[in-house]
């Protein structure tokens, strides 16, 4: 650290004291730790009501890891946009329509247009609601829940509710079924894409400058921040991100169809709000994400394995949520 | 007078004609005032005067309506923030402009993020570093340059805002009521800085409600009345009863 060539200015010290491990633990914010706390809780509960079922063995552990590799996916675009503060309700619908024109030109055209398709599909729709947002000055809110509309329409209309099989098994293993060594793909993509994401909300510039835009929009702009730039990034992070989840459900399930993605809006916003990032803006975290996907993959798979049907599962899920959201959200008194 | 810009006459910064108009609001008619290196000049004005208007155009948060700003003598165009901050000014504005869930020294480079290595990470540990460093300079204390914004008191946000100021402001510094939400002493202590600045050969323009202040601090009292430049007086030759006259526009 001592020598810093890149940037112009001299280092006027050597990392200092409030930087060491200890320092770090004492100004931790133990609200931030509720999700992991939780995590374990669940876990915990799951493994011993469960034990006869097999929540606790390796082949379901791995499988709700790989069930939750779209959600977390999403999430972790999400943390960026809510982190802005912003809020992006088109991913499900972008789930859809991406996974549709993926698996159509995978079967007309071939593997990397067929990728390439699917991204691209994510980004422009991100980047419509982007323009949106910043040029016309609309709430998010609203552009994303016309554009959630409009998205899903597209979806049905492509191929008239008809699902799409997909017979390409580089396709399947790269995005689903496949390993890398003993890793599932679908873990490493979550792997990859959570790094990624905290490497540039946390050690980035732009991760520094989404956050100063959520917190106080007036105060970036004032200090230089191009504020729209970074309204429009962040949707086009999700959008893209979503786009992404597509590819892996139809990785997975090896077909696509207009339901996919249907659910997952409410999952991925509690997800990322679970893992401690304000519904705001200003605060967030990647890695809190994660874990706040893994919950919610662990309740459903939990569920099921209890032998809930899905209606008792949406009734157990949404009083999971509440009881989440109230430890963790509750703003400190006084603040 | 302005046509040799390294004249030692030349004003650092030259306001001509300056106005703005919102909509139908006329905010600010026309101002002109000449503002040099090492000098400070007080706005003074009741509220709605204009007084933040002006500093915003300054800062190239708000584009003038008419008339022209020159800085050594040369028109610029201050289109942005970052325009005016490229040209060594700095704001501590009324509304303080802070990001109140990020930790201080994130507000103090925001915007201006040290990074170090190849990758350009950020470089907390620096910023965080200098960040205490500059604040004990300034003698404003904190508990911590970590802890975020919201955990500070009215006085140490203040303090917060005028070390970024003072630290990025390299020719001109604009202070909106730098000392309204602060005590006696810390009042004291703001004061004091923004004397060393200018004994540093900085520029400062600074609104005040406090005449008080603005006589302990200022060499020239400008005073904006509903937008409009009432005059410009030295604080040497005048005295609070005129100023007051001049704010009020009661004689
Ligand atoms: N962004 C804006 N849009 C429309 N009108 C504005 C805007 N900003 C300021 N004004 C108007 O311009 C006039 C001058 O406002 P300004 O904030 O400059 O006053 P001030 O002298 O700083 O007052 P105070 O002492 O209360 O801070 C006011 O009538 C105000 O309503
Ligand atoms: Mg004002």
């Amino acid at each position: 650290m001592s020598t810093a060539p890149s940037t112009g200015q001299a280092p006027r010290r050597e990392a200092d004291p409030p930087g060491s491990v200890l320092a770090r633990v004492r100004r931790v914010d133990p609200r931030q730790y509720v999700v992991y706390v939780a995590f374990l809780l669940i876990l915990a509960f799951f493994a011993v009501t469960l034990h006869d079922d097999g929540f606790l063995t390796s082949d379901n552990l791995l499988n709700i890891a790989r069930q939750t590799a779209p959600v977390t996916v999403m999430a972790v675009g999400m943390v960026f946009v809510l982190s802005a503060g912003e809020i992006d309700l088109s991913v499900g619908s972008i789930v859809a329509l991406a996974a549709l024109v993926t698996a159509i030109v995978l079967r007309d055209v071939g593997l990397v247009p067929a990728v390439a398709a699917g991204l691209g599909v994510g980004a422009a729709v991100g980047l419509v609601n982007g323009l949106f947002v910043t040029l016309l000055r609309l709430p998010s809110f609203l552009v994303t829940l016309a554009t959630m509309g409009l998205v899903a329409g597209l979806a049905r209309w492509t191929t008239d509710l008809e699902a799409v099989a997909v017979v390409n098994d580089t396709f399947a293993s790269v995005f689903g079924s496949g390993d890398v060594g003993p890793i599932p793909s679908l873990v490493v993509w979550t792997i990859a894409i959570v790094a990624l994401g905290h490497v540039v909300y946390r050690h980035r510039r732009f991760g520094a400058h989404v956050l100063a835009v959520g917190d106080n929009a007036q105060a970036a702009r004032v200090t230089g921040i191009d504020v729209n730039r970074v309204r429009l990034a962040v949707l086009v992070i999700s959008g893209t991100a979503a786009g992404l989840a597509g590819l892996l459900y139809v990785g997975r399930i090896q077909a696509a169809s207009y339901t996919l993605g249907a659910n997952d809006l409410l999952i991925v916003i509690a997800a990322v709000v679970i893992g401690g990032t304000r519904l705001f803006g200003g605060a967030g975290s990647v890695v809190g994400a994660l874990v706040g996907s893994l919950i919610m993959g662990m309740l459903t798979n939990g569920l099921i394995l209890m032998g809930l049907d899905s209606n008792q599962q949406m009734v157990a899920q949404g009083v999971l949520l509440l009881i989440a959201i109230s430890l963790t959200l509750r703003e400190p008194k006084g603040a | 007078m302005a046509e040799l810009s390294t004249a030692p006459g030349t004003p650092l910064v030259r306001l001509a004609g300056v106005g703005k108009r919102f909509g139908a609001v006329v905010a600010l008619r026309s101002v002109d005032l000449d503002v040099h290196a090492g000098e400070i000049v007080a706005l003074v004005g009741d509220n709605g005067a204009g007084k933040s208007t002006l500093l915003k155009i300054i800062a190239g948060v708000h584009p003038p309506s008419h008339g022209e700003i020159l800085l050594d003598g040369e028109p610029v165009r201050m289109a942005t923030p970052s325009d005016a901050r490229a040209h060594g000014i700095e704001v501590v504005y009324q509304d303080l402009a802070l990001a109140d869930n990020q930790p201080v020294y994130m507000n103090l480079f925001l915007g201006r993020e040290l990074v170090s290595g190849p990758l350009r990470r950020l470089d907390r540990a620096r910023m965080a570093a200098e960040t205490a460093e500059l604040l004990k300079e300034l003698d404003i204390r904190i508990p911590s340059p970590r802890v975020p914004i919201r955990a500070l008191s009215g006085g140490q946000r203040q303090g917060v805002a005028i070390a970024r100021a003072t630290h990025w402001g390299e020719r001109l510094i604009l202070m909106d009521e730098p000392t309204a939400a602060l005590g006696v002493q810390e009042t004291a202590r703001v004061e004091d800085t923004i004397l060393r600045m200018k004994e540093r050969g900085k520029a400062i323009l600074i609104v005040s409600h406090s005449l008080d202040q603005v006589f302990r601090l200022a060499d020239r009292i400008c005073v904006l009345r509903r937008g409009e430049q009432v005059g410009v007086r030295e604080t040497a030759q005048t005295d609070g009863d005129e100023i007051v006259a001049m704010i009020t526009g009661l004689r």
